[in-house]
């Protein structure tokens, strides 16, 4: 048995006189969705493997706002981040990863101007960034050779220029990458950006999660790897109205390297 | 003689740049009409993307086969327009190929050069025809392009088949003209173009000859300055707002929405936190979001008037692509029609939003920007949805029935979903449960 896994809280350790190096933000996905509450944890055990000196906000955390912004409410926005900016700045934050593309794009593009400064760092730069260093290594098994196809998220991806660090997290798995047909700057929506995770589609001839959906079947891959809660939503749901969801997973990258790991 | 021909001239040219004028102040004031957003700074990361994007076509070849097209006429836009200023001196000075004598065997060059830029233009030209009428790309047969659209279309490129056709017969008579030594033309050399057509002229007299090259010249230079008024009541005038357009580009990271500071100042006043400037009394907020073209910014006003309703938003957009009625494309060219409308004083009783685009339209936006990737000149059609969004949630509070829903739950639970905030850390529990 190993040791314990641990997620402490940023209050549990100023109480002992600690600072995190790293705030670990969940999002009110990887805190509330069962399917990516699973991420949250596969991520927390790479973080305690490394030794990473993390904390996260607990039941001090709350929702950035970024649907509400979408959706045009710019006064709620601005509530829940000035909220929040007070509470990261209470606690003398300085970098945060996330998990999640939204709370991502929304830290680090969107705060800075009510004045909430961050280093923010999306969860597959940051493991990236650990192989490269060399901390993280993968004995490539459990997905080696496996055909993996990559969901590229459009808030990190249009929205923020990360194509790159996924892809290269799962190239060290050595699993076999495809690609869809439309892929990073091409690549096709979820279908639930923009706020359009909270409500029903406007009427037209398809739901777009069952057209990429049918675009990530067709490259034959086992594995749809995505690195957003939303994305992983929808194309969960896509498999399963495809009836697929005995041969095809979707998964976090997080949790993927979390399996090669063990 | 000629001087009354030098007259004519110069009524010929200065009756449409009057026309010209008055276009350009009205657009120039259509787009003023918008609101302030300052788009002063970062000069040298703006001349950069100007000249890779606009100068440079860099995103037209995301699509290699059109942007070559594309390609050889913007060349042969840019370069023939030389040849129109030896057109203009001739014109007012009563002279013909005032340029030759000067240039010598350059000038021989030169119009072989003009020669085959012109044909290129003609092959372009056909084989965008071709595109549109007869291959359909589906991207020029949305529902937004019904009409004057496609028409638009159409007639440059026919006009521009028309116009490169008078300069190639224009130079056919003119060597026919020069081989018989007929007085005032001077030898260019031989043109390789247009002298294929030489075997259709040689059998007609002198004066004939004379008409029919001084008749394309006309034409061609009559037919420049119509083109350049036409232009600005046309989706082309992106020949020359393209430049402006991606010089005021949007720098920031796609997915970054631009701050609303009235209402900073606002939130930051109900939650206690020091306001700079408080005390002054508040700047008039007006609207917030846009309900109609003059709440947008003079930027989305200006991408309105850049927009050559190419498609390449509209057929990269995920809900259009899906069947649902939002067009990206459609929304920059509803801007562009209301904004006319209200500069012209039509405005009265519509707005944009409701009566141009429907809610049903801007709702079914994933904010994923594959429209904004993919325009050739950096338009934002995002920012425009955007902001009747906010119209929609603050000013109406008439977003659809699950977004006020999640409002609430943000509002009361913290989270976009109904679950207790005392609930958000029960994750940790299974930490090591499945370990």
């Amino acid at each position: 048995m190993s040791d314990t896994i641990k997620a402490p809280t940023v209050a549990e350790l100023q109480a002992k006189g600690e600072t995190p190096e790293i705030l670990f933000w969940v999002g009110c996905a990887g805190s509330f969705d069962d399917r990516y509450k699973r991420v949250t944890v596969a991520f927390t055990k790479i973080l305690n493997k490394l030794n990473v000196n993390f904390a996260v906000l607990g039941p001090e955390e709350s929702c950035t706002g970024d649907p509400a912004r979408r959706a045009g409410n710019e006064f709620l926005f601005q509530m829940q981040a000035m909220a929040n900016i007070q509470l990261l700045d209470m606690y003398q934050v300085k970098k945060i990863v996330t998990a999640c593309p939204h709370c991502f794009n929304t830290l680090k593009n969107e705060y800075p101007d009510l004045g909430g400064n961050y280093e923010v760092i999306h969860h597959t730069t940051f493991l990236q960034g650990l192989l490269d260093e060399g901390k993280l290594k993968v004995s490539g098994g459990a997905f080696k050779g496996q055909k993996i196809t990559y969901h590229d998220s459009c808030y990190l991806g249009r929205a923020n220029d990360i194509y790159e660090a996924p892809r290269n997290v799962l190239k060290s798995l050595d699993a076999d990458l495809v690609e869809m047909k439309r892929c990073k700057t091409k690549g096709l929506c979820c279908g639930a950006g923009g706020g359009q995770m909270f409500k029903d589609a406007e009427a037209g001839d398809k739901e777009i999660n069952i057209e990429r959906t049918e675009e990530a079947l067709d490259t034959g891959a086992k594995v749809i790897a995505s690195g957003c809660p939303f994305c992983m939503t929808m194309l969960s749901d896509g498999v399963k109205s495809k009836e697929k969801e005995a041969e095809v997973q979707v998964k976090d990258i997080a949790e993927l390297l979390d399996d090669a790991m063990d | 003689m000629t001087w009354i021909l030098q007259v004519v001239f110069v009524v010929v040219v200065a009756v449409p740049i009057y026309f010209l004028i008055g276009r350009i102040k009205q657009i120039r004031s259509n787009i003023l009409l918008g609101k302030d957003l300052d788009r002063s700074d970062r000069s040298g990361d703006r001349w950069k993307a100007m000249l890779l994007i606009a100068f440079g076509q860099k995103k037209m070849f995301k699509k290699p086969i059109p942007a070559f097209l594309h390609l050889l006429i913007y060349v042969g836009f840019l370069v023939i327009n030389l040849e129109v200023l030896e057109f203009l001196i001739d014109g007012l000075l009563g002279t013909h190929r005032i340029f030759a004598p000067y240039l010598g065997s350059f000038y021989n060059i030169a119009m072989n050069f003009f020669e085959f830029l012109a044909l290129g233009v003609l092959i372009s030209c056909i084989a965008f025809l071709i595109r549109r009428n007869v291959i359909k790309v589906p991207r020029f047969t949305k529902p937004e392009m019904k009409g004057w659209p496609a028409m638009d279309g159409n007639l440059i490129l026919i006009i521009e088949c028309i116009l490169m056709f008078a300069i190639l017969k224009m130079n056919a008579a003119d060597q026919v003209l020069q081989s018989r030594g007929v007085a005032g033309y001077v030898d260019t050399g031989d043109l390789m173009i247009s002298s294929l057509f030489i075997p259709l002229f040689q059998n007609y007299s002198d004066t004939f000859l004379i008409v029919i090259e001084r008749g394309a010249w006309w034409f061609h230079i009559i037919g420049i300055f119509a083109f350049a008024v036409y232009v600005t009541y046309s989706k082309h005038l992106h020949i020359f707002l393209a430049f402006p357009n991606t010089y005021y580009s949007n720098l920031e990271p796609k997915g970054k929405i631009q701050n609303m500071d009235a209402v900073t100042t606002e939130v930051k006043s109900m939650l206690g936190i020091p306001v700079k400037g408080a005390g002054e009394p508040p700047a008039e907020v007006g609207t917030f979001g846009a309900k109609d073209a003059t709440d947008l910014s003079w930027k989305s006003l200006m991408e309105a008037y850049s927009c050559t309703e190419c498609g390449r938003c509209t057929s990269e957009c995920p809900a259009n692509q899906t069947g649902k009625t939002l067009s990206p494309r459609k929304v920059m060219m509803d801007t562009r029609d209301r904004i006319e409308d209200i500069g012209a004083g039509k405005g009265e009783g519509k707005t944009l939003l409701g009566d141009f685009i429907t809610k049903e339209e801007i709702n079914a936006c994933t904010s994923c920007n594959a429209c904004t990737e993919a325009c050739p000149i950096n338009i934002d059609p995002l920012s425009i949805i955007l902001e009747m969004k906010r119209y929609v949630a603050m000013e109406e509070s008439g977003s659809p029935a699950s977004w006020n829903s999640m409002f609430s739950n943000i509002e009361t639970n913290f989270a976009p979903w109904k679950f207790s905030p005392t609930d958000r850390f029960n994750w940790a529990q299974d930490l090591n449960d499945k370990n």
